[in-house]
């Protein structure tokens, strides 16, 4: 199965294509190292002793006010997509770079971006929350005021409903990275007042079904929640991995709906509107509804699947030797928990069971390792998830054949990467 | 009704009255309804909602040449960004033949367009630019007066092929 690996390796083989079993790899007594350090360029010196780096010869720079990445990571930026240049450039999308990404929480600067008519740039102390329509007292919330409100903390993902689109769509797949191809998920510590708290103080009338929340934008983003998802888990979010919103996750005040397709939750909110019905907005009778194979189409799907996504390694980076790697990945489901991942080596001929990074939390992005010995050889990695409901990942096959083929909405299928023996990665439909 | 359904809507019954107002400090204030600007209430599909006015796609058709053609195409067809007519090869979800309610023509036009300056348009021009994209797709005739009785009575084509998933399943992905 595995050639020219050592004893202790080939006993710790699980599956296919060299992937090994953590736990067996330890009780071998077989530490596990990440990629190797690269030697450091002495960029000048200034010691009378040669291995002395020059930023340890003298003070470095004062305390800052806001502090920014080491100017080393300058690559690591969201990837910015402009469909229509500039015809109209606040139509726009920016993926965050997974693959540059560890861990699961997605830092601020970089959580990803679709705005359809611009980043909005509001001046908090003239914005207010609305909430009216079937309530007993139509009210008004100002920041000041919400401040004074409980909060709570959840870490939470969201995805815009065309994530993968380029999977979707293309006969071919694209040659690019995560977050060109995968980059419209982030994930992130919310924090802010429970939706329940501030729809009772309005009193909501027994009528009442939906929540039609609008935003503050230029389009005032539009869409009707069921009353039922805002009074289970809805929250006012004001902050963001601690600090307050960013203008583009919608500052000063968003909507976060656990699991719901990205448009829902409402940047800029200023309006929570109560009916009895939903108000078939543009947004929910076009843009994020899905056509299937059949010329069907599905309204009001807000739920986003199970998913799943190699990062390390993933496409446009480049293996560096045969040896001991760390596959390492992310997934998610709208519906729960992740409950397991299995990673394949082999183009999904065997399969072994991923190790869960804890914790493991209800839609939230769960990070998954497995070591594995790569002989240099050519292969195909895969990853699929499973959640707490049993739902899987289909193969892109199966997914293909349930919507029309321009449909790329909700796509989740199985990503494959194939390694090639030059240590190329890349994006293949297998 | 789905199994799924009934949990749910066992989860809300029991979420309800656990939400006491008195959880938040009670900072709301009262407002009226003159102090509610119209686009937080978006036009219904049944027509509830829509304004007095009126249009015609021959009022229509100079201010979509002017203001959203260079966008959607000089005649709806060409785009490149969305067009509105179809469907064809190009692009296979217009608004003008997709969506399953006419009145939202009106609310997103109103609401969001054009791209430049939303919120812009008249009322009887948002009717007119309505009939124009309408009368284009061959869904009204040319000479429909388009105003809140008669948009909402538009019989829009793909209207029988909507699912509500929601209802059916509630929030599990499909």
């Amino acid at each position: 199965m595995v050639d020219g690996i050592n004893d202790r390796l080939r006993a710790a083989v699980v599956a296919g294509g060299g992937l090994l079993s953590r736990r067996r790899l330890l009780g071998n007594g077989l530490a596990v190292s990440g990629a190797a350090v690269g030697s450091i360029s002495l960029a000048g010196q200034v010691s009378a002793d040669p291995l002395v780096p020059e930023w340890a010869t003298s003070a470095g720079e004062p305390v800052r006010g806001y502090g920014v990445p080491a100017i080393y990571e300058e690559n690591v930026k969201r990837t910015l997509i402009k469909p229509y240049e500039d015809l109209a450039p606040g139509y726009s999308f920016s993926g965050t770079p997974l693959q540059h990404l560890r861990g699961t929480i997605t830092p601020n600067g970089l959580h990803f971006e679709v705005h359809h008519g611009g980043r909005a740039d509001i001046d908090p102390s003239a914005h207010n929350l609305f909430i009216h329509g079937l309530v007993d007292r139509p009210l008004r919330f100002d920041l000041a005021a919400l401040e004074r409100y409980p909060m709570v903390t959840h870490v939470h993902f969201i995805e815009c409903a065309g994530n993968s689109f380029f999977n979707a769509l293309m006969d071919e797949p694209m040659q690019a990275g995560c977050d060109m191809l995968h980059g419209l998920v982030s994930n992130a510590e919310w924090t802010g007042i429970p939706l329940s708290i501030l729809l009772a103080e309005a009193g909501v009338d027994p009528r009442a079904r939906w929540v039609v929340a609008a935003g503050d934008d230029a389009p005032s983003l539009a869409r009707s929640i069921p009353l039922e998802k805002a009074m289970t888990d809805g929250m006012l979010a004001l902050y963001q991995n601690g600090e307050r919103l960013r203008p583009e996750q919608g500052y000063p005040m968003r909507l976060l709906l656990p699991g719901y397709e990205g448009n829902m939750n409402i940047k800029w909110v200023s309006s929570l509107w109560l009916t009895e019905s939903p108000a078939f907005t543009k947004d929910e009778s076009g843009h994020y509804t899905e056509q299937l194979s059949d010329g069907t189409v599905l309204a009001f799907s807000f739920g986003m699947e199970v998913k799943s996504v190699i990062t390390h390694p993933s496409a446009t980076m480049s293996m560096s030797g045969p040896g001991l790697y760390q596959i390492s990945g992310l997934a998610w489901s709208g519906s729960g928990a992740i409950e397991t991942v299995e990673v394949s080596a082999d183009g999904g001929q065997s399969w072994a069971v991923a190790d869960l990074v804890e914790p493991v939390l209800p839609r939230a992005m769960t990070r998954f390792t497995l070591p594995w010995h790569w002989d240099g050889a050519p292969l195909v990695l895969m990853s699929r998830a499973v959640d707490v409901t049993g739902a899987r990942q289909p193969t892109r096959d199966e997914w293909k054949s349930r919507y029309a083929p321009t449909s790329a909405n909700h796509y989740n299928a199985i990503q494959s990467w194939r390694i090639g023996a030059d240590g190329s990665v890349a994006n293949v439909y297998a | 009704m789905s199994m799924l359904r009934i949990a749910a809507i066992a989860a809300l019954s029991a979420v309800l009255p656990a939400t006491a107002s008195d959880e938040g400090p009670g900072l709301g204030q009262p407002i009226s309804e003159d102090e509610i600007p119209s686009y937080f209430r978006p036009v219904m599909p049944d027509g509830t909602g829509l304004p007095p006015g009126s249009g015609t796609a021959a009022e229509g058709q100079p201010i979509y040449e002017a203001q959203c053609g260079f966008c959607h195409g000089e005649t709806g067809i060409e785009g490149p960004i969305m067009p509105l007519v179809g469907p064809n090869a190009d692009y296979a979800t217009p608004a003008g033949t997709y969506w399953p309610y006419a009145p939202t023509l009106f609310d997103y036009i109103q609401r969001a367009m054009p791209f430049y300056a939303p919120k812009s348009l008249s009322d009887d021009e948002a009717y007119a630019v309505t009939a124009y994209i309408l009368f284009r797709n061959g869904v009204i005739p040319e000479d429909a007066i388009m105003d809140a009785d008669s948009l909402a009575a538009v019989q829009m084509p793909n209207r029988d092929n909507f699912i509500d998933l929601w209802t059916i399943q509630g929030a599990a992905p499909y």
